[in-house]
């Protein structure tokens, strides 16, 4: 495979076509009729996928820590790159993105009736951003992206979205501009600090980590970027954005959001915020108050899922407690902390999409989302019966699903230096089990007495075709993760090493962020 | 070719574009006069408006033509430095849309055409001295040339209610603000001797004027361009004036007569009175920042698309003070890459706002755009991106144009302002998305009520598309321009390669 791949120089072109090949088929989109916008958008969004899973094995694990890398000019004036470079960790977050788009898409065949044309080529702009976020390697670039998701994310949710439309997706986009032009400013403080440093402007991350910054400057600049992604993630008590966007988005912008926008947030704080401010991401205070936000977040979150009448409002909230194990497990600043947060990124994305999923499946045959007005479903749809369990249990975090890989690794890493956290968020998995499971109950089981229910139709083969690859991700990634966290350990020892916790009192022999070996220079085609 | 400003028939030369655009000018007038049967001349306002546009084209010919000139002497009356140049590519910009997109409205409301496209004309020639001119007298004699004309095209409507009111109050507070530039200038004079800018620096820096009478005579100025670029507190005139003036008057106001207040501020400011920076920048510092906070909070309120981009527009002249206060290479740069950026967007959301108003101006109302995305999806799309771009969403050009303003302060350590900006913004994202939300996201009016595109001229449509499609490309491409604008820039001649003033410390 590695061979072929080198045969038709996948590496040097495979990050620009994935970045850039959406918008071509945005514009196909335009081009051709109505009635075949999501047979299109399908099929591209697909064929990328399988584009993107060469990737796979370009990426080897043993060589440099970011591969595949270009560093170009774009705007000289400024020392703007357009520079893409990908490691172990936006690997996997790319690969999340492909994969969750064409099923995304997939999955909204029945739910988009009008505007099909607008709508998917929303989508296809959607994941040139997304892709964006996760390949760049200049600051710039990266903003760029980043707030280039929020157009069509706001047309999704507002235009295609439910009652309160309109609501959600404006309290949605000003909450998230507010966080990233804060960070904009702290963006340009870091270059401006950086331009004297350097000699010269540049907003590559290998030029800007190292700046010489003091600690008061790194704890404000830090708090700009993580007020930015705070927000994304959403980290308590910021989240309230999120359940609203949640519900009256439809099904596919809701699988969006929660398989891979929320990514952005936690990403951005792996690969920005704690490499360019060390002593910040360090700091005793910051890391307390993360820690405790994420532990808050986690348990207030669980307790408000649990008394959600609303299925898919319960899902929305069982994300910010998902991200809560994300944000502890990236804070322990272990490696085992860190890769158990890329792996709760990699299953929630795969769950909480798949939940989201079925969620819009029963939506569209009872046009109800109300818990209560199911019951029994079992007897009528075993499929999707099976398809909802699986999903729950992983949500949950069962032994032998991806959920429980995530939860288990971001744990301990967190026991290793913060145990009374660790303590207070492992009852979090408790609580999962007493929201999903009931609800699990209310859906699948009990009687089946209301007669619509009795007509609801199974999976169709479309459906499965969407949940299949969600369900086999779902376990295979909770009994073999290794190769996964093999690829993912080398950027996550990197960032350990270079923050070095453990407080070494030499900082001369402080172990040296390998992105400043200068192996960055221009390789792209 | 060199021009040697010790004689005067080279200072004509380099007045070439202003002299060109003038004679023009005077044509479209005669043009108008001689057609007229006595009916109006409002049927052949597509014909006039295709005399005016070349008059427009052959001014930015010979403004490009100044680019290749090397100078010799100082000049005085006119300079010919890249900061003018730049500066009469915009204004040329501005009045060129202006006209394009003025026709239907003209047509429609039967006024006269001759005279409407001539005062533009005219108007263009004053601003393009303001930019260029480095004597205060002939900075006030081409700044009433502006005002005057800007005056009548507020009123000219004279049938509407509206645009008579409107053009009574911009006169009367325009003549007042005109006072105080004009007793700033005389206090000045009598602090320096001289008018003339560099001379003003020179007497500055040598410590021989009088401070009190100099800084009297600055501040009288800044109120003065306070007034005209309608900055806070010195922005009561702008909504009224903008609403009630016929919509083309209020794109052509917005844009193209602030960005020449704007510039020949900046030259004052910059090159007159650099080694006074340590006092005036206080005062362009807290006019920025009221600026910013009250119109970009006192547009979240309004409920007419008009007045909305009125305030609005108040709005980005407190984003371009920003750049203004830094007074770094940047900073200034800065200015005149949004000004050019600010203009494209601002006219062309105009453009559009006089498709959805109607011939009557009836409808400017935020409810009034309902449906109206799904209903014309090109003038939709074209008007989502002029909103974007005003709002400073990258991918456009405005994000390009606010981050170089950014940079600007950043260079000179402004962080309250640069954050200032940053919130201005987010509220800025409200308003301006209110009206993309109500296009897209509102159903249309049952009866039949949404505004449609159709019976839009094509040269108006082209226009806006292309408005649109040059931002896009600036927002992904933005580099030569912003070269372009930093060389503009480093013309002034005021900047170290360090890119900072070279303030006396």
């Amino acid at each position: 495979m590695t061979a072929f791949l080198d045969g038709i120089g996948y590496g040097t072109w495979a990050l620009h076509a994935l970045l850039w090949l959406p918008l071509v088929g945005l514009a196909v989109v335009l081009v051709l009729p109505a009635e075949r916008a999501k047979h299109v958008a399908f099929a591209w969004t697909a064929g990328l996928f399988v584009l993107s899973v060469g990737l796979w094995w370009a990426f080897d694990p043993s060589g440099e820590l970011f591969q595949l890398v270009t560093r170009r000019e774009w705007i000289a004036v400024w020392g703007v790159s357009y520079a893409l470079g990908i490691d172990g960790i936006s690997l996997f977050m790319i690969l999340l993105t492909t994969l969750t788009m064409p099923l995304a898409i997939l999955g909204s065949f029945q739910y988009i009736r009008e505007r099909e044309k607008a709508f998917y080529a929303l989508m296809l702009l959607l994941q040139t951003g997304i892709v964006g976020v996760f390949v760049s390697m200049d600051l710039f670039l990266f903003y760029v992206f980043f707030e280039l998701t929020l157009v069509p994310m706001y047309f999704i949710v507002g235009v295609w979205g439910g009652e309160r439309r309109i609501y959600a997706a404006v309290k949605f986009f000003l909450y998230t501009a507010l966080g990233s032009l804060l960070m904009l400013v702290g963006l340009l403080y870091l270059y401006a600090s950086a331009r004297g440093f350097l000699g010269q402007p540049s907003f590559h991350l290998t030029d800007l980590v190292g700046t010489p910054l003091t600690t008061t400057e790194q704890l404000w600049l830090f708090a700009a970027f993580a007020l930015a992604f705070a927000i994304k993630v959403p980290l308590f008590p910021l989240h309230t954005w999120l359940p609203d966007a949640h519900v009256e988005a439809p099904t596919p912008g809701s699988v969006v959001l929660a398989a891979v926008l929320l990514k952005m947030g936690t990403y951005g704080f792996i690969r920005f915020a704690l490499p360019l401010f060390p002593e910040a991401a360090t700091h005793p205070g910051v890391i307390g108050l993360m820690m405790t936000l994420g532990v808050v977040g986690i348990i207030y979150a669980a307790w408000v899922a649990a008394v959600q009448p609303d299925a898919k409002k319960l899902v929305a909230y069982t994300s910010v407690a998902h991200m809560g194990f994300v944000i502890i497990g990236i804070f322990a600043l272990t490696v085992n902390g860190l890769q158990g947060g890329l792996m709760v990124m990699i299953s929630h994305g795969v769950s909480t999409g798949a939940l989201f999923l079925l969620v819009g499946m029963l939506y569209e045959r009872r046009h109800t989302r109300e818990i209560a007005d199911f019951g029994g479903l079992a007897r009528v749809a075993p499929l999707m019966a099976t398809a909802f369990v699986i999903t729950a249990l992983s949500s949950i975090g069962l032994p032998g699903t991806s959920g429980f890989v995530g939860e288990f690794l971001a744990l301990l890493g967190t026991f290793e230096r913060f145990p009374v956290f660790a303590v207070f968020a492992t009852t979090g998995v408790i609580f999962a089990a007493y929201y999903m499971l009931p609800m699990v109950q209310r859906i699948l089981f009990n009687r089946l007495e209301d007669p619509e229910n009795r007509a609801i139709p199974d999976l169709s083969r479309r459906e499965l075709v969407v949940l299949g690859p969600l369900l086999f991700l779902m376990i295979a990634l909770g009994v073999s993760p290794g190769p996964v966290l093999e690829r993912m350990e080398p950027g996550v020892q990197a960032v350990v090493e270079y923050l070095d916790v453990e407080g070494v009192e030499d900082t001369a022999a402080r172990p040296v962020l390998p992105l400043d070996d200068g192996d960055v220079t221009e390789t792209g085609p | 070719m060199t021009l040697d400003f010790t004689s005067s028939s080279d200072l004509l030369w380099a007045l070439l574009p202003e002299i060109v655009l003038s004679v023009w000018a005077m044509a479209v007038l005669l043009a108008g006069v001689w057609r007229n049967d006595g009916s109006g001349d409002w049927e052949n306002a597509g014909a006039l408006r295709w005399l005016s546009l070349t008059g427009v084209l052959a001014a930015a010919l010979m403004n490009a033509w100044l680019h290749g000139v090397t100078v010799l002497g100082e000049p005085d009356v006119i300079t010919v430095d890249g900061f003018r140049l730049f500066a009469n590519w915009v204004l040329l910009l501005g009045a060129g849309m202006t006209i394009v997109i003025s026709v239907p409205y003209v047509t429609h409301q039967r006024l006269q055409a001759g005279e409407f496209y001539t005062l533009i004309l005219l108007a263009t020639v004053g601003m393009m001295i303001m930019a260029g001119t480095r004597n205060l007298i002939v900075l006030f004699l081409a700044l009433e040339t502006m005002s005057v004309a800007a005056y009548v095209l507020t009123a000219y409507n004279r049938r509407d209610r509206r645009s008579a009111e409107a053009g009574l109050k911009y006169f009367i507070l325009g003549a007042f603000s005109s006072v105080f530039l004009l007793y700033g200038i005389a206090l000045v004079w009598g602090g320096t001797g001289s008018v003339v800018l560099p001379q003003i620096a020179e007497t500055i820096e040598a410590g021989a004027g009088f401070t009190g009478l100099l800084l009297a005579g600055m501040g009288l100025m800044a109120i003065g361009f306070a007034f005209k670029i309608g900055a806070v507190p010195f922005h009561m005139w702008t909504p009224d004036v903008y609403e009630g003036a016929p919509s083309p008057s209020t794109a052509f106001m917005a844009t193209a007569v602030k960005a020449a207040s704007f510039v020949a501020f900046v030259r004052v400011f910059l090159e007159a009175f650099w080694n006074l920076y340590a006092s005036w920048y206080v005062i362009i510092w807290w006019l920025a920042a009221l600026t910013i906070v009250v119109a970009n909070l006192i547009a979240l309120a309004q409920g007419s698309v008009k007045r909305m981009l009125a305030y609005s527009s108040i709005a980005h002249g407190g984003y371009l003070l920003v750049g203004m206060a830094a007074a770094n290479a940047i900073g200034t740069a800065g200015v005149l890459f949004y000004l050019l950026v600010y203009t494209l967007m601002n006219v062309g959301a105009f453009g559009v706002l006089m498709i959805v108003a109607g011939h009557g101006e009836e409808r400017v109302q935020v409810d009034d755009y309902a449906g109206f995305g799904w209903r014309a999806p090109l003038m939709g799309v074209v008007f989502t991106i002029f909103l974007l771009s005003l709002a400073g969403f990258p991918g456009t050009g405005g994000f390009m144009a606010k981050i170089y303003l950014l940079q600007g302060a950043a260079a000179s350590q402004l962080w309250t302002l640069a954050v200032l900006l940053a919130l201005g913004t987010v509220v800025s994202y409200y308003y301006y998305l209110r009206v993309a939300w109500y296009m897209w996201m509102k159903p249309a009016r049952p009866e039949g009520e949404t505004p449609s595109s159709r019976g839009v001229p094509a040269p108006l449509n082209l226009v806006l598309v292309a408005a649109a499609v040059i931002l896009l490309l600036l927002g992904v491409f933005p580099g030569g321009l912003l070269e372009g604008a930093q060389t503009a820039a480093e013309g002034l001649g005021l900047f170290t390669s360090e890119g900072f003033l070279g303030l006396a410390d």
